[in-house]
């Protein structure tokens, strides 16, 4: 079969654009040669007339601001009259146009806002001719939901101007729901959050048999993670000043630099409680300051308020109420942070879909919109059951299946675990997915740590972890600690990347080496059974090793020491299992010694063998 | 070799398949899962269809499915079902077990 011209999907945003294509294993974004897929949507000129774009660009705008564009998807189609609001933001000179249209006039030289975009989309699209050895000709793009006809029509002369035919402008929030799948959903309502650096919005979406109906939009073009950082920004400026003298003034480039620490602060706040910020001032003044995730919260909240007053005003005109929704989806950088994150789910009463990267879920779907239109089959994403096995690392490096392979979804499965060494206070979850039986023969989907486990002696603390496949396959895990409380959770997409050949490949794999995985597998937990049974009869003859006679602590020490060497030598689990066993056997007069105080202690003054004939006197 | 069911493990199957309203091609899914001292537990489940690659088994009035991994630990196992009290449940007959633990869940070869 002649193999078909690639369609690509862009993401054609107003800080960051990127590119994705459909591959036999879903869809995949195109990265360039460092591995870097955004492209930020800013292009440079130089006084010569040179062209640059991207990060490169970006380091432009401190030196020469005037010939440095960015956000130009905010003049995309629009009048000069409309965007007034917008200048007092754009350091660059915005003119009118032919008919009135906003331009911008770069050393002296009028450019249309589609001619600027086409800039972007060329690097996009010679990104993917590299990637893929191919001439790129075609394309799917993306606009925001409220885009009015005429900023459509300007998106699609961008494209044009960039040389590629325009198959089909989709929809942002329509791109993040194919990204998700739930084209597939016969009748549902779906929320689509879309946060990013410098604009907010929300659409509610309509689905049904793969036609997609936009039933409200709201939101704020003023208003993102740029807030976030300006926060940050005014919070250490405000402290500079109060420590260092009111009289500091900061420059462009400091303000840069600022801009950056803040940026970099508030990323770290989204996976760790404080961050530290070090700012060297010259003349021996540094600052340094921990800010805290409470704090950033704090400021932030106003600003995610708002938000979620857009998303009862979106729910509002699309006649609906919250728990009318039927699946939330989160778009956009900012989403990362788990303030947001926390408030979208308890507006919609309903954990929003975080599995894919939010800055690329947009370009993924189109991605699929592309390959919908090439005429390109999923059926490896069209199944209804799991197709590999699901689980987690467990102690030792095996491969603890919680969900087995063909179980049909939705499905949920809960096991216990618990620690393996005394005071223990994290575990690190690591999810699972294949046929095998050893961890480093599985796939690693995704990984997370629960943190703050009350220290307790080994094999004391009781951590639930919860599998949960939902209809549309996306799997949440999260874990609990009963005593404390303390929680955490991770959603991953179990089956992108996968394909029907893939799978094929693991089954065969596992299949042929089941013998020995599953004796290793089985060597495994002897010997963590084993190393715990060791550490219990330590203890017990700490505490009462002069019950034992001669002959009984002889035989004890001998058993024990078969245990430990057959643990560091032997693969053979069945020897392990007996000398545990006899171990084990050896060491009952102490294990039937202890549990007799422990309950002589319970039950003050009884014999505990007064209360069951059979309590003290069974192992 | 094959899977099969007993009789009274076949009744209860089909009771299991009508409670929950299955299609009338709906399969009984037998697997293993590795690990724990004894090296394997059984696992059981229901669905509506076997799988591209499932040894699948006619028995009993009862269609089971199986993955090849599972099949090569329970080739010629005989699934039964005893409802006393304590003891109750599906049990695995499996002429691979070198050793059946006393509740049926776990075996090592």
């Amino acid at each position: 079969m002649e193999k078909q011209p690639t369609i690509l999907g862009i993401d054609l945003g107003t800080t960051n654009s990127l590119g994705a294509i459909m591959k036999d294993a879903g869809p995949e974004v195109i990265a360039d040669a460092d591995g870097e897929s955004l492209v930020p949507s800013v292009i440079a000129f130089d006084s010569e007339g040179k062209v640059t774009v991207g990060t490169a660009a970006r380091a432009h705008a401190v030196e020469n601001p005037l010939a440095t564009v960015f956000s130009i998807k905010r003049l995309m189609g629009r009048s000069l009259s409309d965007v007034r609001e917008d200048l007092t933001h754009l350091p660059y000179a915005v003119v009118a146009g032919p008919r009135g249209s906003a331009c911008v006039n770069v050393n002296g030289q009028v450019r249309a806002p589609q001619e600027l975009s086409a800039i972007v989309l060329r690097e996009i699209q010679s990104r993917a001719a590299a990637a893929l050895g191919e001439q790129i000709t075609r394309a799917v793009i993306t606009v925001p939901a409220y885009f009015d006809d005429a900023q459509r029509h300007a998106t699609r002369e961008a494209g044009q101007l960039a040389g590629l035919e325009v198959l089909r402008i989709v929809n942002e929030p329509t791109a993040a729901a194919l990204a998700y799948g739930l084209d597939r959903q016969t009748d549902a309502t779906i929320a689509v959050y879309d946060l990013g650096g410098g604009t907010f919005d929300v659409s509610i979406l309509h689905v049904s048999e793969g036609v997609f109906q936009v039933l409200s939009t709201n939101g704020d073009t003023r208003l993102g993670g740029d807030d976030f950082d300006r926060e940050l920004i005014d919070l250490i400026t405000g402290e500079i000043r109060e420590r260092f003298g009111r009289e500091i003034t900061f420059g462009p480039a400091t303000r840069q630099a600022l801009r950056n620490f803040a940026e970099a602060a508030k990323i770290r706040l989204s996976q760790r409680e404080t961050a530290d910020v070090r700012i060297d001032l010259g003349d021996g003044r540094v600052y340094t300051r921990a800010i805290t995730r409470e704090e950033f919260e704090a400021r932030i909240q106003s600003h995610v308020d708002h938000t979620l007053e857009h998303c009862r005003r979106a729910l509002s005109d699309a006649k609906l109420t919250a728990s009318e929704i039927d699946e939330v989806i989160l778009v956009g950088g900012s989403t990362r942070i788990p303030l947001v994150r926390r408030a979208v789910e308890e507006l919609f009463q309903r954990r929003p879909y975080t599995a894919i990267d939010p800055d690329r879920v947009v370009a993924l779907g189109a991605a699929v919109q592309a390959g919908i239109l090439a005429g390109r089959k999923r059926d490896t994403l069209l199944l209804d059951v799991t197709p590999l096995s699901l689980g987690i690392e467990t102690l030792g490096g095996a491969m603890g299946k919680l969900i087995m392979r063909n179980s049909t979804i939705p499905r949920t499965a809960t096991e216990t675990f618990t620690t393996s060494v005394d005071g223990q206070t994290s575990v690190d979850i690591n999810i699972l997915q294949g046929e095998r039986e050893l961890a480093e023969d599985c796939r690693l989907l995704g990984k997370f740590q629960l943190t703050g486990i009350p220290p307790m002696p080994a094999g004391a603390p009781r951590i639930q972890v919860t599998f949960l496949i939902d209809a549309n396959g996306i799997l949440n895990v999260s874990a609990r600690e009963e005593r404390s409380g303390r929680a955490a959770a991770v959603q991953v997409t179990p089956a992108a990347g996968l394909t029907k050949e893939e799978i094929g490949r693991v089954v065969k794999e596992s299949v042929r080496h089941a013998r020995r995985d599953m004796t290793a597998h089985r060597l495994i937990d002897v010997r963590n059974e084993s190393h715990r049974v060791l550490g219990a009869i330590d203890k017990a003859l700490a505490n009462a090793a002069d019950i034992l006679t001669d002959e009984q602590r002889r035989k004890l020490d001998a058993a024990v020491e078969r245990v430990r060497t057959l643990m560091d030598t032997n693969d053979d689990p069945d020897e392990l299992y007996r000398a545990m066993r006899d171990a084990n056997d050896a060491a009952g007069p102490l294990t039937r010694y202890q549990m007799d105080e422990v309950l002589s202690k319970t039950f003050r003054g009884k014999s505990a063998k007064d209360l069951d004939p059979r309590i003290g006197t069974e192992e | 070799m094959a899977i099969t069911v007993t009789q009274r493990a076949a009744r209860k199957i089909q009771q299991v398949f009508e409670k929950n309203e299955m299609p009338a091609d709906a399969c009984l899914r037998v697997g293993v899962k590795g690990g724990g001292c004894g090296g394997f537990s059984y696992t059981l489940d229901v669905t509506d269809a076997p799988a591209e690659d499932d040894e699948v088994f006619q028995t009993g009035g009862v269609r089971v499915v199986c993955d090849p991994k599972s099949y090569l630990y329970l080739n010629g196992t005989e699934v039964d079902y005893d409802d006393s009290l304590l003891q109750g449940g599906f049990k695995f007959n499996n002429p691979n077990a070198a050793k059946s633990c006393g509740c049926g869940a776990s075996f090592s070869t």
